[in-house]
Formats: C-alpha cells, sequence, structure tokens
C-alpha cells in the first residue's frame, strides 16, 4: 500500500490527494461535507439577520453601536485570516512539490496567524461582555454570538487538526496517505475564511450601517 | 487477520458486533435496533387508540398522553423508520453497485454507534423524570415552557442520532459516485441506489438546518439563550422554519428510499423491465429538489402573508407531477408482465391506492385556504399515516422480506407473511381512513379525549379497533421472523430466481469482501442480462483474480459515540446538578480524544491474498 | 475496498523541470488572487468607514464578498482543477438552499 512506496520528488504524483481510492474518497466525502456546512451557516445567517437589534424592551444595543468603533479590530481580524489562507495555499505547493520541511514550515505560519486571530476574537467576545453585551442578555446577542461563535469554534476545530497532523507526522515524512490528511485541512482552513468573508460583510460591514 | 474461525465465545462474538465496519453487520445492526424502536413505537401507538377507544376515557392522564403522542411520533421517524431503511441501504447499495464495501467502513460504523446512542438517549427520558410532550415537531413556544426534563432529552438525544444520519448520508453519497463496478454508469445503477442516492443529499442538506434548530432549543433551554422569547427579542417562527426546512425533505428522505424498493420489486416479479426508466430517476431528482421548496406549507396558518402562501401553494403542488409519474410507470411496469404474486409484491400492489389516496389529500392541503380548515384536524393524521405506514411502512415490510434472504441467507415463510400482509393492511385502512371523516367532522389531532355524542365514538372505536389488526400483523411477522431463524434453511443464490441486479448475482452467503473479483456491468439489469444470455456463475469480470483490500475492525466508533453520549447528561443537568458541567466536559474530551487517537494511528487496513481465494469456493472460508 | 489503480510513474528529468515550472507559475497567481483578495477587503471597509449612504454601499460590499468567494474557492481551494464537478454542484446546491432560507427569514418570519 501506499505507506510502502518511498517517494523522490520524481515519482511524487501529480495529485496525491486523489492518487487512490481512499483519498479519492475522502476528497469527494470532504466537499459533500462543505456543501453541507454551507447550508448550517446560511441557517445561522439568516437567523441572525432575523433576530440582530432585536432585544427586550428599551435595550440600547444596536449593530451600529456595538461595531463601529471596532472596526479597525475586524479589519485586522480579516488580514490575518486572509494572510493565513494564503500561507496554507503556500504549503499545499511544497507539498505537491514533495517538500516536506517547506509544507510543515508554512503550516505552522498558518496556525500563527490562526491563532493571532483568535486571540482578537476572544478580545472582542470579553469586551463585549464587559459592557454588558453577554450570550443571555437578548436574542441579538445569543444570535450574534452564536454565529460568529461557530465560526470560532470552527477556527479552534482547524487549529487543533492541523497541528495535530504536524506533530504527527513530524518524524513520518511526506507520503501519499497523510498528504491527503494535509490537503483536507487545507480545504477546510479555507472554508473557514469563506464564512469569515460574509461575516465580516454582513455582520460588521452592514451591521455598522445599520 | 479476518478469517473467522467457526467457533467462538459469546465475548468474542460481541466484540466482533461491536468493532465491525462491515456493511452487512452494520446493515443487520441497523435492522435489529430499528426493529426494536419500530415495536416500542408500535407499543406507543396501541395506548394512543386504547385512550381514544371510547369518549371520556380516563385509561391514559392527559400529560402521559401528551408524552406518547410526542415519542410514538419521534421514535417512529427517526428511531424506527430511517434506520431501518438504512439497513436496506448499507446490505443492498454496496452489493447493486459492485462496491467491496462502502467508500468510509469507520464512519458507517460511526454513524449507526451514533444513532444508537442517541435513540437510547431519549428513550431513558421514560426512566429519568418524564419524556418530551411538546409533540414531534416541538414547536418552540409550547417546548420552551415544558416543564421537567422531557425536551432537553428530545433536543439533545435528536442532536447525537442526527449527526450519525448525517455522516451516514455523506457516506452513501461517496460510495454512490466513486464506488461504482466498471460500467455501472449512471444511467445502469438500479433504482433502489438512485433513490438512496437522492436522499442522502436530502439529508445532506436538510440535518444542518435541523442541528441548527436543536442547538438553539438546547442554548434557550439549558444556557440561557433568548432564541425563542419574545420578551426577550426571540421569535418561535424561527423554529417552526428551521424544524419545517429539515421537516419536509425529511419525508422525502423516508418515501423515496421506499420508491426505490417498489422499483425494485415490481420489476422483480413483473418479470419485465421497469418501466420508463430515465424517466424514474428524473422524478426521483426532481422531488429530491422540490423537496425542498416546499417547507413553508406546514405553516399556512402562521400567517406568512398571500404571498408566502401562494407560492409554497404552487411548489407544492408540482410535486404531485413527478410522484404522478412513478405511479403510472409503475401500472405499466405490471402491464403485461408475468406476474408472480409473492409476498413483496403484495405489499407493493396494496402500496399504489394507498399511497395515492395519501398523495390526493396532501394536494387538498396544498390549497392554502382549503388548509385553513383542515389544519390540526384528524384529516391531518389521516393523511400522513396514508403516506407514511401506506407508503413507508409498506416498503419496510415489503423490503424485510424481499431482501432478508439476501441478509440471512433464509426466507421468510411466504403463507405467514401473506396473513401479516392481509392483517396490516385491512387494519391500516380501518384505522386511519375513518379518519378523515372525523378530521372533516372536527375532531382536532393531539387531543387526550374527547365528549361523546358529537358523532365522533362510532369512528373512533373502529379506528381503534383497525389498530387491533395491525398489532397482529405485526405479532405474526414477528413469529414468523423466529420460526424461519430457527427452521435455518438456506436459501440460497438468486432464490427469488427473477432478481435483475447485481446483489442477486452474488453466492450466499456473501463473502464478507462482497466479490471476489470486481464485475463488469453490461447494462441495465445486468444480472437478467447474464442469466438471458446463459451464463451460469451471473457476473462477468472486469479484472483478473488480485489481493483484496480490507477495512480493519475498530473500537474507536462506539467510544466516540459513549462519549457523546455522557457529554449529554452533562448538558442535560447543566445548571440543575453540580456535576453537570465535569461531566459534560469529561464526555466530550472522551469524544475529542478518541478522534485523536484515530488520526494519529496508522490504519492502512490489510490485504487478502488471492491464494487464500483460490481455496475457497463460492465464498466459504 | 474496491479497485484500487494506484501505480507509480517515475517522471523525467524533463517532464519534471516542467511540471515544477507549471506549479511554481501557478504559485505565482496564487498571490496575485490574494493581492485582489486584500484590495477588496480594503474597498469594502474603506467604502463603510467613509460613511456614505447604506442603499449604495451595501449591495457593493455584497457583489465584493461574491467575487472574493469566487476568488477563494476558485483558485485556492482548486475548484477550477478538473474533479470537481460534484464538488461544485454539492456546494452550489447548499448555497442555492441556504439562499432561499436566508430570502425567507427577511420576508416570512411572522412577528
Amino acid at each position: 500500500m501506499a505507506e510502502e512506496i518511498k517517494y523522490t520528488p520524481q515519482t511524487w504524483p501529480e495529485h496525491p490527494e486523489t492518487a487512490n481510492l481512499e483519498g479519492k474518497n475522502k476528497f469527494l466525502g470532504f466537499w459533500l461535507f462543505l456543501g453541507g456546512e454551507t447550508v448550517l451557516f446560511a441557517s445561522l445567517f439568516a437567523t441572525y439577520l432575523a433576530l440582530k437589534d432585536k432585544g427586550p424592551e428599551g435595550m440600547t444595543f444596536t449593530t451600529q453601536s456595538l461595531f463601529s468603533e471596532g472596526l479597525p479590530l475586524v479589519f485586522l481580524m480579516t488580514m490575518l485570516l486572509l494572510t493565513s489562507s494564503l500561507t496554507s495555499v503556500y504549503a499545499m505547493y511544497h507539498m505537491k512539490n514533495f517538500n516536506f520541511r517547506g509544507m510543515q514550515t508554512w503550516m505552522a505560519i498558518t496556525v500563527l496567524l490562526g491563532l493571532g486571530f483568535l486571540a482578537l476574537e476572544i478580545y472582542e467576545f470579553y469586551h463585549y461582555v464587559h459592557i454588558g453585551f453577554y450570550f443571555s442578555q437578548s436574542a441579538f446577542s445569543s444570535a450574534f454570538f452564536t454565529l460568529v461563535g461557530t465560526h470560532g469554534l470552527h477556527v479552534v476545530i482547524g487549529l487543533g487538526w492541523i497541528i495535530l497532523l504536524m506533530l504527527r507526522n513530524a518524524k513520518r515524512g511526506l507520503s501519499v496517505y497523510n498528504a491527503q490528511k494535509y490537503y483536507t485541512a487545507s480545504l477546510y482552513w479555507h472554508f473557514i475564511d469563506v464564512v469569515w468573508v460574509f461575516i465580516f460583510t454582513v455582520v460588521y460591514l452592514m451591521g455598522v450601517m445599520g | 487477520m479476518s478469517a473467522i474461525a467457526q467457533k467462538k465465545g459469546f465475548g468474542s462474538v460481541l466484540w466482533d458486533w461491536l468493532t465491525t465496519v462491515d456493511h452487512k453487520k452494520i446493515a443487520i445492526l441497523y435492522l435489529a435496533s430499528g426493529g426494536f424502536f419500530f415495536i416500542v413505537g408500535g407499543i406507543e401507538a396501541m395506548l394512543i387508540r386504547i385512550q381514544l377507544a371510547v369518549p371520556g376515557n380516563d385509561f391514559l392522564s392527559a400529560g402521559l398522553y401528551n408524552e406518547i403522542l410526542t415519542m410514538h411520533g419521534t421514535t417512529m421517524i427517526f428511531l424506527a423508520a430511517m434506520p431501518i431503511l438504512f439497513g436496506y441501504m448499507n446490505a443492498v447499495v454496496p452489493l447493486q453497485i459492485g462496491a467491496r464495501d462502502v467508500a468510509f467502513p469507520f464512519l458507517n460504523s460511526l454513524g449507526f454507534w451514533l444513532f444508537f446512542f442517541g435513540g437510547i438517549f431519549l428513550n431513558l427520558s421514560w426512566f429519568m423524570g418524564g419524556a418530551p410532550d411538546a409533540g414531534w415537531t416541538s414547536y418552540a413556544s409550547l417546548s420552551l415552557y415544558s416543564p421537567g426534563n422531557g425536551i432537553d432529552f428530545y433536543a439533545l438525544g435528536l442532536q447525537v442520532s442526527g449527526a450519525g444520519t448525517y455522516i451516514a448520508g455523506i457516506n452513501f453519497l461517496v460510495t454512490i459516485i466513486n464506488m461504482r463496478a466498471p460500467g455501472m454508469t449512471y444511467m445502469r445503477m438500479p433504482l433502489f441506489t438512485w433513490t438512496t442516492f437522492v436522499a442522502s443529499a436530502l439529508i445532506l442538506f436538510a440535518f444542518p438546518p435541523l442541528t441548527i434548530g436543536l442547538f438553539f432549543l438546547i442554548f434557550d433551554r439549558m444556557f440561557g439563550a433568548n432564541f425563542f422569547d419574545h420578551t426577550m427579542g426571540g421569535n418561535t417562527i424561527i423554529w417552526e422554519h428551521l424544524f419545517w426546512i429539515f421537516g419536509h425533505p425529511e419525508v422525502y428522505i423516508l418515501i423515496l428510499p421506499a420508491f426505490g424498493i417498489f422499483s425494485e420489486i415490481f420489476a422483480i416479479f413483473s418479470r419485465k423491465r421497469l418501466f420508463g426508466y430515465s424517466a424514474m430517476v428524473f422524478a426521483t431528482v426532481l422531488i429530491g429538489f422540490l423537496g425542498f421548496m416546499v417547507w413553508a406549507h406546514h405553516m399556512f396558518t402562521v400567517g406568512l402573508g398571500p404571498t408566502a402562501n401562494a407560492i409554497f401553494a404552487v411548489a407544492t403542488m408540482a410535486i404531485a407531477v413527478p410522484t404522478g409519474v412513478k405511479i403510472f410507470n409503475w401500472l405499466l411496469t405490471i402491464w403485461g408482465g408475468s406476474i408472480k404474486v409473492t409476498t413483496p409484491m403484495l405489499y407493493a400492489l396494496g402500496f399504489i391506492p394507498s399511497f395515492v389516496a395519501g398523495g390526493v389529500t396532501g394536494v387538498m392541503q396544498a390549497a392554502a385556504p382549503l388548509d385553513y380548515q383542515l389544519h390540526d384536524s384528524y384529516f391531518i393524521v389521516a393523511h400522513f399515516h396514508y403516506v407514511i405506514v401506506g407508503g413507508v411502512v409498506l416498503a419496510i415490510l415489503a423490503g424485510l422480506h424481499l431482501y432478508w434472504p439476501l441478509m440471512f441467507n433464509q426466507m421468510l415463510d411466504e403463507k405467514l407473511g401473506k396473513i401479516t400482509f392481509w392483517l396490516f393492511f385491512f387494519g391500516f385502512h380501518a384505522t386511519f381512513f375513518i379518519q378523515h371523516f372525523l378530521g372533516l367532522m372536527g375532531m382536532p389531532r393531539r387531543v387526550f379525549t374527547f365528549v361523546g355524542d358529537q358523532g365522533w365514538d362510532a369512528f373512533n372505536a373502529i379506528s381503534s379497533g383497525g389498530a387491533v389488526f395491525m398489532a397482529l400483523g405485526v405479532i405474526v411477522l414477528v413469529v414468523n421472523i423466529v420460526k424461519t431463524v430457527v427452521q435455518n434453511k438456506p436459501a440460497g443464490t438468486d432464490p427469488w430466481e427473477d432478481g435483475r441486479t447485481l446483489e442477486w448475482a452474488i453466492p450466499q452467503p456473501v463473502p464478507f469482501y462482497n466479490f471476489k473479483r470486481t464485475p463488469l456491468v453490461r447494462g441495465l439489469d445486468t444480472f437478467w442480462i447474464e442469466k438471458q444470455e446463459g451464463n451460469k456463475e451471473g457476473m462477468t469480470y472486469a479484472e483478473p483474480l488480485s489481493d483484496i483490500h480490507m477495512p480493519n475492525n475498530s473500537f474507536i466508533p462506539f467510544v466516540m459515540s459513549l462519549g457523546l453520549f455522557i457529554a449529554s447528561f452533562g448538558a442535560l443537568y447543566n445548571g440543575e446538578k453540580t456535576w453537570a458541567v465535569p461531566v459534560l466536559v469529561i464526555g466530550l474530551a472522551i469524544t475529542v480524544i478518541s478522534m485523536g487517537v484515530r488520526s494519529w494511528k496508522d490504519d492502512h487496513g490489510y490485504h487478502i491474498h488471492k491464494e487464500d481465494l483460490m481455496d475457497d469456493k463460492g465464498g466459504k472460508y | 475496498m474496491g479497485h484500487d489503480t494506484h501505480v507509480v510513474v517515475a517522471k523525467n528529468k524533463t517532464q519534471y523541470e516542467y511540471a515544477r515550472r507549471k506549479r511554481s507559475h501557478h504559485m505565482q497567481m496564487q498571490v496575485v488572487t490574494f493581492a485582489i483578495m486584500i484590495f477588496l477587503t480594503f474597498i469594502a471597509f474603506a467604502t463603510v468607514a467613509a460613511g456614505m449612504s447604506a442603499f449604495y454601499v451595501a449591495p457593493v460590499i455584497l457583489l465584493l464578498a461574491a467575487v472574493q468567494v469566487v476568488l477563494q474557492l476558485y483558485y485556492f481551494m482548486h475548484m477550477s482543477d478538473k474533479g470537481h464537478n460534484m464538488a461544485a454542484f454539492f456546494l452550489y446546491s447548499g448555497a442555492l438552499f441556504g439562499f432561499t432560507f436566508i430570502i425567507t427569514f427577511l420576508t416570512i418570519v411572522w412577528w
């Protein structure tokens, strides 16, 4: 099987992610999963849009009052996540060149950028809770934290996944068996960025406009 | 490594079932646990009918009646009908498309155990302070204020079992797309495979909204969120939308595989090619697509406005067209065929008028103004039992007879099977036909009793009497199963003699690797073609004999599901018991760690060498 | 598991060099894509920060988001490569259904 074959850059397949049936299955299965995730996030977005600015009588929180001053922070978070998307593309570039160290390095950079994003998000959430906009404060706050928090949870899972992959394969080197795993993890990471594009547009930017 | 010893202790047999990743064994697990929940749901149905047999009855209290009614619906849909259909899909689809297993054997096992633990969790509510009591739809305006933990059991149990269903859906999709044998083009796939494919696609898109809705309910009830609490800005209509966005495709997830089973039966026992194959495929896909665009017809009376009601009414009526195409194709398959009225065929013949009746009342309700009259009456109860029992349950019973020899290499007794059919079929119509009229006379659904002398007494008594016949039918079926298992007479290959598709060409008992050599598919009804051409073996092969790669068994799916089961108790008692949060964390940790172990370990499976294959004849090992 | 037809083929030197160059060229394209995405994001934030009328800005930034997502899908996630038909079909089906959910939640969540 795949793990017994010792590859060189010359024999390394052009598309290791779909080089055998197992890889093809993983590849397709993961894309289908992303199709389901699209619907999942659409449901969350739909609920958020229906419930934004809605709260108990006399609630003063609005999207404008909450997000206006934090816009630079959101811009920074967006840049971090976008850049991490590019660095994971670099990692896949090295994977296709059969350059294990290059791939690990770029994956590590991706993880660092992701951690930076996560730290800012935690800071942001902490700030909201601090000013009294906590999870059970209103329907608006529940919907906001659930939508953005689900995205944050995806970031956490993605980071955990990539870190586990890097540790696991640190001594093993690159094979078709684990190249497929790196490939799906990077797809997942890109999808997180896709969702974030809609979050910063629909939640933050359109929220600031009111 | 895999060679199964003939004599094994109880412990090792149990271990084998707990760790199996073989789709044929997982099929049996699905069938057995689905069958168990079917009996449980059936007993609940009988209790309902006993309570309603006479006016002013006090056999059940109002609260207990609500719990039984809720659990009857939830159990039948999520824990009986779907798993049993998954059982057939697992047993049949890989064989039908010429694959050695499903695409993700490990996930297949995980999907089953998630469903199983979710179902057990839901039913534990009976012993832990009361079952859910807000109906299977669990509308938030009601479920938010339900005292006790019943609704929490509902939300968490369905969340866990829903995750299993979602995994199973992806698994079937990938299996069907990637693992078809050479020559098995999309337009040569048997109808059961096609309907499994479309139903799995529906699962892929329908279950995420349910997951979200259930999370909202869990957060609202257990973690202080306000999605549905109007005093905090929430809105209960959101639950209704999310539930029906899932709920309507769900009925197609159930009925499409049922259509698939009947399509197989009509072709086999009319000994004719299925009439209008490509129209059937097109109709299946179209039903799947339209199934997503009609959910608000369950909400006509909410007050969505005439525009929305009109759009959803028209979309709903449109579904009748592809369904009608199917009905006519089945009729034309029988037309001029050389018909053998076996038990499965009997069910199929009974299905057509029953399902058409259910479909017609469905179109009636699609007319929004009329729905204002029919809504929440027994007319609705009659309608959905006509489609679910007249369609899905008849298919499940037909499939049980049809596929039993494939799964167990035994034939169920035909005579007892026919007795079951007549008892069940008569009982079904006696129970539910009359409920149409009860609805038109104004009897509301979901009431625990009614006042006498409103003209409902006799009809309710008849309805309860009919239920007795259904119960008798199921008892005869159980006797039949026990008798067959005890006698244990091998059925052999192609037991119905007229099998048309690949699954009937495999030697019995089916070897654990399914196909010694991958078959070459030469057309629709490939086995039929081989038989017509006098091929004794029943298959043409696409490759020479070579090593077969097989997946290893694994205990991890069981542990992962157990972790979520434990975590569910933590979430359930959050804020009530001091140990709740630690239990939640421990449960989730078990799941996450077992996921980590799974990805850390190398698991490449193993090979059966071709020399070992040469030795055995007909799959004996 | 099924019909696994994985064969190891070694490329000769020319083929290997060609493949490497192609990949490197491809990577340059990815960086250009990234630059465009950054630019689009910047425009979106800038128009909002400038405080222009929501009536004009909202459709523009939604369009920018859509373009950016398409770039992400087709370049970063390689959906433009061969063998993505099923992936695209299911992703777009999901997006279509999701879109109808959002429309209905904006219009007929009845108060």
